[in-house]
């Protein structure tokens, strides 16, 4: 008996959107098997994580604190990965997102109340922030055919040291250098309070706060299905990502898509920078055990290649794998092992990269086939 | 002589460079066959905190056979790691770039290796065996040469033995141009009777056994404890590396020991006041901005084909659609 893997001459819709599902349910059991090997008991885990995550109070509210950034690093690598360029450096495109919108968030702000001025202008300098730092793997793989996933990802080293650098090695404009705590511990400048982005409150749960940010996220994911689904652009994008040789014969430039593809995924991955200074660190964070530790570009690639790069689905993942953040930084300690959420958010995306082949290819067992087949006596 | 800055930054370069020096071996076997790995980082930590855990818990005679042990050990997790990107990217040809990254997740500093580190009770206490210079201090102390070649661990001189082994095995032996053959030409190989299938695995899998011993070099060497996400990005630069080699071993040899100088120029130009602009700043960030040139360099105008990038580097192998 042996399996082969044959390519599907057409894919079920309802396949689609089962394999997700499924690969997160599988993920669940195989990581409950991680859990009973070493000793722990799977169902009070999970029990433990879905309140953490979803019922205690404040607990959504945390997790959509969680899942903001993920959102935007989510569908800013879904925007590229749809064009199959892997675009794998929205870490640094977030780093400077939060760079280039603290900075102006600094420069503009001032008393009083959040201000739409100074807000858009920071919406806006982390988008620009973003999208030059993705427009460096892009230009070299538009003009010089270098593989953007390895500039993208050195990048990211590159972006991470220039943020440690802002706060913790020099005295830059973004560093607090007055004040007895700026002497004993290096931060970052503190935003002025017209330059803070506000929240609303949902009376649940004690308070649910809804970051700004997430409105943003929910808007760029909107944006992105339009541009995607219903415009030339989305469609010429579509077709390069499925054959690059039909694209050019077709006379879409593609050098073009490539620079404008790498620039809209680093500017929503860099609006997500702006989002985390102004929505809740309130300052450039640049401690390598802050924001570094919390690798919200890579886990927004999880994000995008769970949700299978649709905007929507997109959102919703997020959610969901910040829920899963979220309940791994509360439960952390105690008899909830550190790792545990890396090594489910791993096996989720084992499972869905596996499904994905299932989406594609159809399995067959067959059983192998003895050389000579004896003849059926004749009766 | 021997306190001198050049010499200071060769051996410490040594010293340094041996784990991504490993790490940057086992990589390019895996990508001379074909296969992209970007799991490294992931498969070093799993290695590194199972390396470490053997050293501690595992009791045996002598101290030079558990620290031998823990090498096995070390690269048997690595190449368990190894297999699920594997099995994933050649029996089931996913993506090889999510897979890799998911590896790096699943094992990394917010996976696995911190999981088995919380659970196994490994953190902040010291090794309770490691790898000492492997000379007599008379010879370590011969001047210029003694700390450089003489002062290194026993782990040093077998990164030199894997070298010259791995030069001679693309080179000179059969397996090792059939793999060569493998990662430009699937198809040309498969024809010739070489089973695709099975020098990929071999080889992702030895990859990984090299990453899982490149990490147990920190925790039994160079840093002898087990703390969380003790490799510090050195799997990303030892990918980084394998290009910048233009994937020849010989030359990952020298890249590893140039990084790893460039990781010591900061607190050793420290300690001796010496300011050099924002040093921390670029002396970190210097191997990825190196790495980003040398990537623009090899993929200018083919330049990649005949500098030695695997013609058929990321790409799954199926017969009928070959």
């Amino acid at each position: 008996m042996r399996l082969t893997i044959e390519r599907r001459l057409d894919q079920p819709r309802w396949l689609a959107a089962v394999v997700p599902v499924v690969s997160v349910a599988a993920a669940l059991v195989l990581a409950g098997i991680v859990l009973l090997v070493t000793g722990h008991d799977p169902f009070s885990s999970y029990r433990k994580l879905f309140d953490a995550a979803f019922v205690q109070t404040g607990s959504v509210g945390q997790t959509l604190i969680a899942a903001t950034p993920l959102a935007f690093t989510g569908l800013g690598a879904a925007a590229a990965f749809r064009m199959r360029l892997y675009n794998i450096g929205g870490e640094g495109q977030l780093y400077m997102g939060a760079i280039f919108g603290s900075g102006i968030g600094l420069l503009l702000g001032g008393a009083g109340g959040a201000s739409p001025g100074v807000i858009a202008a920071m919406v806006a300098a982390g988008c620009v922030g973003g999208a030059l730092w993705a427009s460096i793997p892009g230009v070299l793989r538009a003009f010089f055919g270098t593989s953007e996933i390895l500039t993208s990802l050195m990048l990211n080293y590159v972006a991470g040291y220039l943020l440690t650098y802002l706060i913790f090695q020099s005295q830059s404009y973004w560093r607090q250098t007055k004040g007895f705590n700026a002497t004993v511990f290096p931060t970052g400048k503190p935003l002025p309070s017209n330059a803070v982005w506000p929240a609303w409150n949902v009376h649940a749960q004690g308070g649910i706060p809804i970051p700004l940010g997430a409105f943003f996220a929910v808007l760029a994911g909107l944006v992105l299905w339009v541009l995607y689904k219903r415009t030339r652009f989305g469609f010429e994008v579509q077709v390069l990502g499925d054959s690059e040789g039909a694209a050019r014969y077709a006379g879409v430039p593609v050098r073009r898509k490539i620079l404008a593809v790498m620039a809209i995924s680093g500017a929503v991955a860099g609006l997500g920078g702006a989002s985390q200074v102004g929505d809740f660190s309130h300052a450039l964070d640049g401690d390598p055990n802050g924001l570094q530790k919390q690798a919200y570009g890579y886990s927004g690639i999880v994000v995008a290649a769970l949700g299978r790069y649709n905007p929507f689905a997109v959102l919703l993942v997020a959610l969901l794998i910040g829920g899963l953040d979220n309940a791994g930084n509360t439960l952390q300690g105690a008899d909830f092992p550190s790792g545990l959420v890396g090594v489910i958010q791993g096996i989720i995306l084992f499972c869905a990269l596996g499904g994905e082949v299932l989406v594609r290819h159809r399995l067959r067992v067959a059983r192998r086939v003895a050389a000579t087949p004896e003849l059926e006596p004749v009766a | 002589m021997n306190n001198a800055l050049v010499v200071v930054l060769l051996a410490s370069g040594v010293a340094y460079g041996t784990p991504l020096l490993f790490a940057s071996l086992g990589e390019l076997l895996a990508e001379r066959s074909g296969v992209l790995n970007l799991g490294v980082e992931g498969m070093m930590l799993v290695g590194a905190v199972m390396g470490f855990w053997t050293v501690q818990r595992v009791h045996v005679g002598s101290g030079a056979l558990a620290l031998i042990l823990a090498l096995v050990v070390a690269a048997f997790s690595g190449a368990v790691m190894a297999a699920i990107h594997a099995f994933l990217v050649i029996t089931l040809r996913a993506n090889q770039i999510v897979s890799g990254l998911a590896l790096t997740i699943f094992a990394g500093a917010v996976g696995l290796s911190s999981y088995l580190g919380s659970d196994l009770n490994l953190a902040d206490v010291p090794a309770s065996r490691t790898f000492h210079p492997f000379f007599p201090s008379t010879m370590q102390n011969w001047p210029i040469v003694g700390p450089i070649v003489f002062g290194q661990t026993p782990l040093v001189y077998l990164s030199w033995a894997c070298v010259v082994a791995i030069v001679y095995y693309l080179a000179r032996t059969r397996p090792g141009l059939n793999v060569r053959a493998v990662g430009e030409a699937p198809g040309a190989a498969d024809a010739m009777g070489i089973s695709v299938t099975k020098y990929r695995y071999v080889h992702t899998l030895v990859g990984g056994a090299f990453a899982g011993v490149a990490g147990s070099t920190f925790t039994l060497a160079l840093t002898p404890q087990w703390v969380n996400g003790i490799t510090g990005g050195a799997g990303w630069i030892a990918i980084a590396l394998v290009i910048f080699a233009f994937w020849r071993p010989e030359l990952c040899l020298v890249g590893a020991y140039f990084f790893g100088a460039l990781q010591a120029l900061a607190p050793e130009l420290q300690a001796r006041n010496i300011s050099l602009g924002p040093t921390e700043l670029w002396t970190n960030a210097l191997p990825y901005a190196a790495t980003v040139v040398v990537l623009v360099l090899v993929s200018w105008r083919g330049a990649s084909r005949r500098l030695g990038a695997p013609a058929a580097l990321g790409v799954a192998y199926v017969r009928e659609e070959a």
